[in-house]
C-alpha cells in the first residue's frame, strides 16, 4: 500500500480547483506513473494526493474554433498516438509519445503529467517545444495560456499556480500547418527506456520543396529543461536542403545545448549524439515534407 | 492518519463486485488481497516489469501503479478470467503451454493478458510491431523467443492462417 | 516408445498458464507481520547507535530489532553441501544484522509491523549513527597495503589465492620468435534479475521453526538457518514452493535466517520478508566482477607455446560462494585451450560492494569473455582466421582431466563449431562484411566455452528420491532437486516414466514442492547438475520399485520375476508380450489385499562420483552504427553438446534464456557504483539495462547429441552453459565490424563512444576546441 496521508478525488475541473485551494500541500496525481513511484521511494511518502484521474472531460483530442489542436491533459500517450487528428496534423507527437516506457506506461501516462513534472527527459517535451505548444491552465480566476517554453521554469518546476491545474495542451494552427517532423529518442535499449537524449525536428518547405521556410529543433536532456536551438534553426531557415546543410545545422546545435555529465551519460557523449541525431532528424523531416537532401 | 476507505464497485472477470478498499491500496493490492486473484504478480511495484499487468476496459495496465479506487466503474480482467467455465485453457494460454513459452511462470500472467489485448484487435502485426506491443514485460527465463512464437502463432490462427517457424 | 528425447509439454504448464500456481507470497498466512530492513547508507563503517524511539512510536509497529540485538553467531551463506571436513567448509562471516557495515545496503536493523506502510515508515524513522571508514570498490586496489580492511581474518582483503602450474612458463617464453598477445579483460557486476524477488515467511510450530521461502536449495537452507540461530538443524523445516526464477541468487542463504529469527522474537508469530526489487539488486547477491590478465605466447605456426593467466575476483563485502567461482574460472583455462606451459593465479578479494555469489555460469561467463577475447586477438596477431585458430588449439577429442576424471569422449567442440558456422553462414559473411566501410558496418564473430556438470569431486554429489505406486497405477515422485522454472519436474517425469516403463510421463506425479521434513534430501538447483545427478538416483530407485512391483506381481501371477517387465504401465510377460495385469490392478490388489497388504514404495540415495564435460559455442552477427555508437545484434546461434536431450523443446528454451542473459552481459547489463560514496546507482529495472523484447533478434538453439557415457540417460549439463559464450562472440563480431577490440563488457554506447573516439572512427572537432 502507498504511504499517503489522504486522497482527495476530483470529479470535475472545478472540483480539482476547489481541492487545490483547500489542500495547498497536496500533490496532484494524474496517471500516477511518476507520483506513485516517488511515493513508494519515500520521496513523497506521507503526502496528501489530489487525484484528477477520473475527470474524463480532460481526455481526448479535438480541433478548436481557431483550428488549433487541443489535447486534453489526461489523454494517455497511447490515445494520442492512435488519434486521427494527431496522425493527420502532428504525427510526430504521436510517434514521440509512442516511445515512452512501455505499452502499459503509455496507457496510464498522460501528456499533462509528462509536462507537469517538469523533467527534461519527457518524450513529449522536445516535440511540444519544437511545435511551440501552448499550455492551458485553469484556475479560480479562469483560463490562462502559456507558451511551453515559459511553462518550464527549471528542472522539476513548472508554472502552475496554487489554484490551477493543467487542462490542455494546444498545438496552434500556425505551428502545424504544412509542417512535418521527426523525433529520435536515444536510449540504451529499445523499450522501457528513459531518454539519454531526445531530438525533435520539424520543417516547412516552400511549395517547390527547394527551400526550408521554417525549421525548428528541440531537445530533451540537453539541458535542465527541454530546449530549442536558435543557432541551428538560423542555419536552416531559408536554406536549401542538402547534406552539407544538415552537417552545418547539426554542428550548430553544439552552440545551443548544454548537457551535463551524469552517471547516466557524459556531456561529451550527449553532445556527440546530439549532433548526429540533429542531422538524421532533419534529413528525415525534410523527406517527410516531400523534399530531398541534395 | 485515520484510515480512509472507499466502496469501489467494478466488474472483475465479468462479475459485478464491490468492496470497501483502503484508498492507499494499489489495484494489485486489491486484486490479490480482496479478490484473491494471485495471478497478479509483484516484480518491481513501479511499472517496469509488467508482472502485475491486467486489462482495464480492455487495455493493459500495470496494476501496481494504479490506485484501487480508480477501478470504480471499470471492467477488470485477470488471467483467472480466461479459463472457460469447464476449466479449459483459452487458445493463447494453450499456445503458451504448447510453445514452451513458460518457464518459471512468474511473468506469464502479465504477458498473457497483454497478448489478449493484442489478439483482441484482430490485426495481423509485423514481427517488429508485435515485439513492440509485448515490450512492457521483462522475462529472464525465455529470452522472449517462445513467447513471441506463442503470440504470433495464435494471432495467425485467429485469422485462419498458419505460420511456420 | 521411449519417454525421453521427446518434447513433452511441461507438467506445470497448465497451472502456470492459468495463473493458479502458488509462489511463496500466494501462500502467505493471513496476519503475517511485515519485516522491513534498514539498509546502511554508507559503504563502510561501524554502527555506533540506532535510535529506535521514533520508529517504535509509529502506530502498527510491533518491534524494532537492531544489530545490537542479534546473536553473535557467524554463519556461512553459500549454497554448498555441508562438508564434514572443517577445512572445506564455507567461510562463516555473516551475522543476522551487522554492526560492522561493509557495503552500501548492508543490513543494520529491522522493523516488524502489522502492515507494510507502518513497517516502511518505521524504517525511515530509524536514526543510525555511524563511524564512517574509508571504503574500496576496486578489486586490485583492495589488495594493496593500506587499503581499507573488511574482515580481520583476511589480510589485504584476500579471501583466498590459488594457483596452477604446468610445464615451465618462464623457460618456454624464452624461445626466440614467439608472438606475445597480452590483455587485461574486465567483466562487470551484474544481477540475476529473476522476476520474482526473493522473499520468505517464518513461524513457529510445535517448538520448531518453519520457513517457506523462494529458494533453489531447501535442504541447504535448513542447515544454514539452524547454524545462524544456533539451533539443531532438525529444528528447522524449510518449505520451497514454486519460485519465479533464481539463476543462482537463490542458491544462497538470503533472508531465511533473519526471517526465522524475527519470528522467534515475536513469540513465534508468522513474519514475512519480501525483498523489493531494489533490495534484490543490492542486498541479495550479484555475479562476481572478475578482472583477467592474460599473456599468451604463440609460435608462428599457430601453436600456443605458453600462457599466463591472472584472475582477480571481486567478492564484495561477504564471502558467500567465495573462491569457488574464480577457481572454476581459472580451472577452465588449461582445459579449454590446453598448452604445455601455464602459470595461473586466482585471487578472491573482499571489497565494499554487494556480496557476489553464484550466478548462472559460475565464473564461466567471465572466463569465456576473457579467454575468447584473448584467443581472438591471438588469431589476429598471427594473421590466422580465428575459427581455424580455435580448431587447431581447442581441447582435442580424448583429452582427459585427471582432477575431475572427465574425458572429452567426442570431438565435441569442432562438431559444435561446424554446426554453428553452417547455420550462420560464417565463412561467406566473414568475407562479405570485410568490405564494409562507412557509418554502418557489419561483422560476425564467434566464441566457445568450457563447462562441466555438477560439483564432484570438489563437493559432495548426492541425490535422493522416493517413488510411491498409486492406486491408479501412476507414480508419485519426490526429490530434493528443485524446479525453479527450468523444467526439472518435467524432465524427472520423463526419466521416471522411462525407467519404470509407464505409459506416459503424465503418469508420474512430481511433487514440485520440497518440504525438508518430508522430501528426501537433495542439494537443489545449481551447477547444472539436476538432470544429470537425478538421472542416477531415478534409475536406481526405479529399479528398486520395479523389483518390488514384479515381486508382488509374482505373487499374483505366479510368473517368475525374471520373466516379467513393466511396459506402458502394464505387467507383461517378456517372452510373448502378453499383458498380465495393469499397474493399477496390481496396486489396488496390493493395497487392499486382506492377507498381504502393501503400499509399494521405494526410496534411495545415490552418491554420484562422476562429472561430465558440456561444451558449445556461440556465433553472433552485428551491425554497428558507428556515429550513433550503437550495436544491433542481427543474428545469434548457440550450439551445445549436453548429451542426449531428455526434452528437446525445454532444452532449447533453456538455451534461449541463457543466450538472452549473455546478450545482456555483452551489451547492456552492469550494476554501477558511485566512486565517491560507494552507493549503487542503478539498482532498479529502469536503470539496469536488462534486455527487453525489442533488444533481441531470433535466438537459435542447436544441439549436438553425443551421449554422455557416465549418465544413465546419456545427459549432462545444460542449465548454465548457454550463458557463457554469447558476450565474447558479440565482442568478436564488433571487432570484425569495426577493427576495434574492446576488452571490457558490457559494450554499451558509452563504451563504444570512448573506444571509437580513441580509434579515430569518430571525431568531434568541438571537443578539442573545448579543451
Amino acid at each position: 500500500m502507498y504511504d499517503m496521508k489522504a486522497l482527495y478525488e476530483a470529479q470535475s475541473v472545478e472540483d480539482a480547483i476547489r481541492l487545490r485551494v483547500e489542500h495547498p500541500e497536496a500533490q496532484i496525481i494524474a496517471g500516477g506513473s511518476d507520483v506513485l513511484v516517488q511515493m513508494r521511494e519515500g520521496r513523497r511518502a506521507g503526502k496528501e494526493l489530489i487525484s484528477i484521474y477520473m475527470i474524463d472531460a480532460l481526455r481526448g483530442v479535438t480541433m478548436d474554433a481557431e483550428e488549433n489542436l487541443r489535447i486534453g491533459s489526461l489523454t494517455s500517450f497511447s490515445h494520442i498516438t492512435r488519434d486521427p487528428l494527431i496522425q493527420k496534423y502532428c504525427n510526430v507527437l504521436g510517434e514521440a509519445v509512442d516511445q515512452v516506457g512501455s505499452p502499459q506506461i503509455r496507457n496510464i501516462g498522460t501528456i499533462g503529467g509528462n509536462t507537469c513534472n517538469g523533467v527534461t527527459s519527457a518524450d513529449s517535451a522536445s516535440t511540444l517545444h519544437a511545435w511551440e505548444a501552448i499550455v492551458e491552465l485553469t484556475g479560480k480566476d479562469g483560463v490562462r495560456r502559456v507558451p511551453i517554453k515559459d511553462f518550464y521554469i527549471k528542472a522539476g518546476q513548472v508554472d502552475i499556480k496554487p489554484d490551477e491545474i493543467q487542462t490542455a495542451i494546444l498545438i496552434p494552427k500556425a505551428s502545424y500547418e504544412n509542417t512535418f517532423g521527426h523525433y529520435i529518442k536515444y536510449g540504451l535499449r529499445n523499450a522501457m527506456e528513459i531518454a539519454t537524449l531526445g531530438c525533435s525536428v520539424n520543417v516547412r518547405l516552400s511549395a517547390d520543396k527547394k527551400t526550408i521556410e521554417r525549421c525548428r529543433i528541440a531537445y530533451g536532456v540537453a539541458g535542465p529543461v527541454p530546449m530549442r536551438c536558435p543557432s541551428a534553426e538560423a542555419v536552416a531557415n531559408g536554406a536549401q536542403p542538402s547534406k552539407e546543410l544538415s552537417e552545418k545545422f547539426a554542428r550548430a546545435v553544439i552552440d545551443d545545448i548544454n548537457p551535463r555529465d551524469s552517471w547516466r551519460a557524459s556531456k561529451a557523449f550527449r553532445q556527440h549524439i546530439a549532433v548526429e541525431m540533429a542531422k538524421r532528424a532533419l534529413t528525415r523531416a525534410v523527406e517527410l515534407a516531400g523534399g530531398e537532401m541534395a | 492518519m485515520s484510515a480512509q476507505y472507499k466502496l469501489v464497485h467494478c466488474t472483475v472477470n465479468g462479475k459485478a463486485v464491490e468492496k470497501m478498499v483502503d484508498v492507499r491500496a494499489s489495484l494489485t493490492d486489491m486484486l490479490r488481497n480482496e479478490y484473491h486473484l494471485t495471478s497478479v504478480k509483484k516484480g518491481c511495484e513501479v511499472g517496469e516489469c509488467g508482472a502485475c499487468n491486467v486489462l482495464i476496459d480492455g487495455e493493459a495496465f500495470n496494476s501496481c501503479i494504479y490506485l484501487a479506487v480508480w477501478a470504480e466503474g471499470k471492467s477488470i480482467q485477470t488471467l483467472e478470467g480466461l479459463l472457460s467455465p469447464e476449466g479449459e485453457l483459452s487458445d493463447i494460454q494453450q499456445a503458451f503451454v504448447d510453445e514452451t513459452a513458460i518457464q518459471c511462470g512468474f511473468c506469464t500472467p502479465g504477458f498473457i493478458m497483454t497478448a489478449v489485448e493484442i489478439l483482441n484487435t484482430n490485426k495481423l502485426y509485423t514481427d517488429e510491431e508485435l515485439r513492440k506491443l509485448l515490450s512492457g514485460h521483462l522475462c529472464r527465463c525465455t529470452g522472449y523467443e517462445n513467447i513471441f512464437r506463442a503470440v504470433k502463432k495464435t494471432m495467425y490462427r485467429r485469422q485462419g492462417k498458419t505460420i511456420d517457424f | 516408445m521411449s519417454k525421453v528425447g521427446k518434447s513433452e509439454v511441461r507438467v506445470d504448464g497448465f497451472d502456470k498458464a492459468s495463473g493458479r500456481t502458488k509462489y511463496y507470497e500466494d501462500r502467505m498466512p493471513a496476519g503475517a507481520l511485515y519485516v522491513r530492513i534498514k539498509h546502511a547508507d554508507i559503504a563502510h563503517g561501524m554502527v555506533k547507535s540506532v535510535d529506535t524511539s521514533a520508529a517504535e512510536a509509529i502506530d502498527g509497529v510491533v518491534k524494532v530489532l537492531t544489530c545490537f540485538d542479534v546473536p553473535d553467531i557467524p554463519f556461512p551463506t553459500a549454497g554448498h553441501p555441508w562438508s564434514m571436513d572443517p577445512g572445506h567448509q564455507d567461510v562463516a562471516d555473516r551475522h543476522l544484522l551487522n554492526r560492522h557495515v561493509r557495503y552500501w545496503g548492508d543490513d543494520v536493523a529491522v522493523v516488524i509491523a502489522e502492515n507494510d506502510v507502518a513497517a516502511n515508515q518505521g524504517v525511515r524513522a530509524l536514526k543510525v549513527e555511524y563511524e564512517e571508514l574509508p571504503f574500496v570498490l576496486d578489486v586490485q586496489k583492495a589488495m594493496e597495503d593500506g587499503a581499507p580492511q573488511l574482515h580481520e581474518r583476511f589480510p589485504n582483503n584476500i579471501l583466498k589465492h590459488t594457483d596452477m602450474r604446468k610445464g615451465d612458463y618462464q623457460k618456454a617464453i624464452e624461445e626466440p620468435g614467439l608472438i606475445k598477445v597480452e590483455g587485461w579483460y574486465d567483466t562487470p557486476t551484474v544481477q540475476h534479475c529473476h522476476i520474482e524477488n526473493h522473499g520468505c515467511y517464518a513461524y513457529e510450530e510445535n517448538g520448531r521453526i518453519v520457513v517457506v521461502t523462494s529458494t533453489q536449495i531447501p535442504h541447504i537452507i535448513r542447515r544454514a538457518v539452524g547454524q545462524a540461530l544456533g539451533r539443531p538443524w532438525a529444528d528447522i523445516e524449510i518449505i520451497k514452493p514454486y519460485i519465479g526464477g533464481g539463476f543462482g541468487n537463490k542458491q544462497d542463504v538470503l533472508y531465511e535466517p533473519l526471517c526465522a529469527w524475527c519470528s522467534t522474537q515475536v513469540g513465534g508469530r508468522c513474519v514475512r520478508i519480501d525483498c523489493s526489487r531494489e533490495e534484490t539488486f543490492v542486498s541479495n547477491r550479484v555475479r562476481h566482477a572478475i578482472r583477467f590478465h592474460i599473456v599468451t605466447w604463440l609460435k608462428k605456426d599457430g601453436t600456443i607455446q605458453a600462457r599466463k593467466v591472472e584472475c582477480f575476483s571481486n567478492q564484495g563485502a561477504y564471502a558467500s560462494h567465495g573462491h569457488s567461482i574464480v577457481a572454476k574460472a581459472m580451472g577452465s583455462f588449461p582445459q579449454h585451450y590446453p598448452c604445455e606451459n601455464m602459470e595461473c593465479d586466482a585471487w578472491t578479494v573482499f571489497t565494499n560492494r554487494p556480496a557476489a555469489g553464484a550466478m548462472r555460469g559460475y565464473g564461466m561467463p567471465q572466463a569465456s569473455f576473457a579467454d575468447e577475447c584473448n584467443i581472438e586477438d591471438c588469431a589476429k596477431a598471427l594473421g590466422m582466421e580465428s575459427y581455424e585458430f580455435r580448431k587447431k588449439n581447442i581441447m582435442p577429442q580424448g583429452f582427459h582431466d585427471a582432477f575431475s576424471g572427465n574425458t572429452n569422449y567426442y570431438d565435441t567442440y569442432r562438431e559444435c563449431m561446424a554446426k554453428g558456422a553452417e547455420y550462420i553462414d560464417y565463412a561467406r559473411k566473414k568475407k562479405e562484411y570485410a568490405n564494409d566501410t562507412g557509418d554502418i558496418r557489419r561483422g560476425i564473430g564467434m566464441a566457445t566455452f568450457w563447462y562441466n556438470t555438477a560439483v564432484y569431486p570438489i563437493s559432495l554429489e548426492t541425490s535422493s528420491n522416493r517413488m510411491l505406486l498409486n492406486l491408479d497405477g501412476t507414480v508419485t515422485f519426490q526429490c530434493g532437486e528443485t524446479e525453479i522454472g527450468q523444467g526439472a519436474d518435467t524432465a524427472y517425469a520423463q526419466m521416471v516414466a522411462e525407467a519404470l516403463g509407464l505409459a506416459s510421463y503424465r503418469d508420474v506425479r512430481v511433487k514440485s514442492c520440497q518440504d525438508t521434513d518430508i522430501t528426501p534430501t537433495g542439494l537443489g538447483a545449481y551447477a547444472s547438475r539436476q538432470t544429470y545427478v537425478a538421472g542416477f538416483s531415478i534409475r536406481q530407485t526405479a529399479d528398486l520399485l520395479k523389483e518390488k512391483i514384479l515381486k508382488y506381481a509374482n505373487e499374483l501371477t505366479r510368473q517368475s520375476v525374471a520373466c516379467m517387465d513393466i511396459v506402458d504401465g502394464n505387467i507383461v510377460r517378456k517372452e510373448d508380450g502378453v499383458v498380465l495385469m495393469s499397474l493399477s490392478e496390481l496396486a489396488m490388489t496390493a493395497q487392499y489385499n486382506p492377507v498381504h497388504s502393501e503400499h509399494i514404495t521405494a526410496e534411495s540415495t545415490y552418491t554420484i562420483r562422476n562429472n561430465a564435460y558440456s561444451f558449445g559455442c556461440t556465433f553472433a552477427e552485428v551491425e554497428v552504427d558507428i556515429p550513433m555508437c550503437k550495436v544491433t545484434l542481427k543474428n545469434i546461434v548457440n550450439v551445445h553438446d549436453c548429451g542426449k536431450l531428455i526434452n528437446p523443446a525445454l532444452a532449447a528454451a533453456q538455451v534461449h534464456g541463457g543466450m538472452s542473459m549473455a546478450i545482456g552481459f555483452g551489451l547492456s547489463e552492469q550494476l554501477i557504483f558511485d566512486e565517491k560514496t560507494g552507493k549503487p546507482l542503478n539498482g532498479n529495472l529502469l536503470d539496469y539495462k536488462l534486455s527487453t523484447f525489442m533488444d533481441h533478434p531470433h535466438l537459435e538453439a542447436e544441439f549436438i547429441e553425443n551421449a554422455e557415457p557416465t549418465s544413465p540417460f546419456g545427459t549432462k549439463a545444460l542449465g548454465e552453459p548457454p550463458a557463457c559464450s554469447g558476450a565474447p562472440a558479440i565482442r568478436n563480431a564488433i571487432l570484425d565490424a569495426t577493427g576495434v577490440a574492446i576488452d571490457h563488457n558490457p559494450i554499451n554506447p558509452h563504451v563504444l563512444f570512448a573506444e571509437f573516439s580513441k580509434a579515430g572512427l569518430i571525431h568531434d572537432d568541438w571537443r578539442e576546441e573545448e579543451k
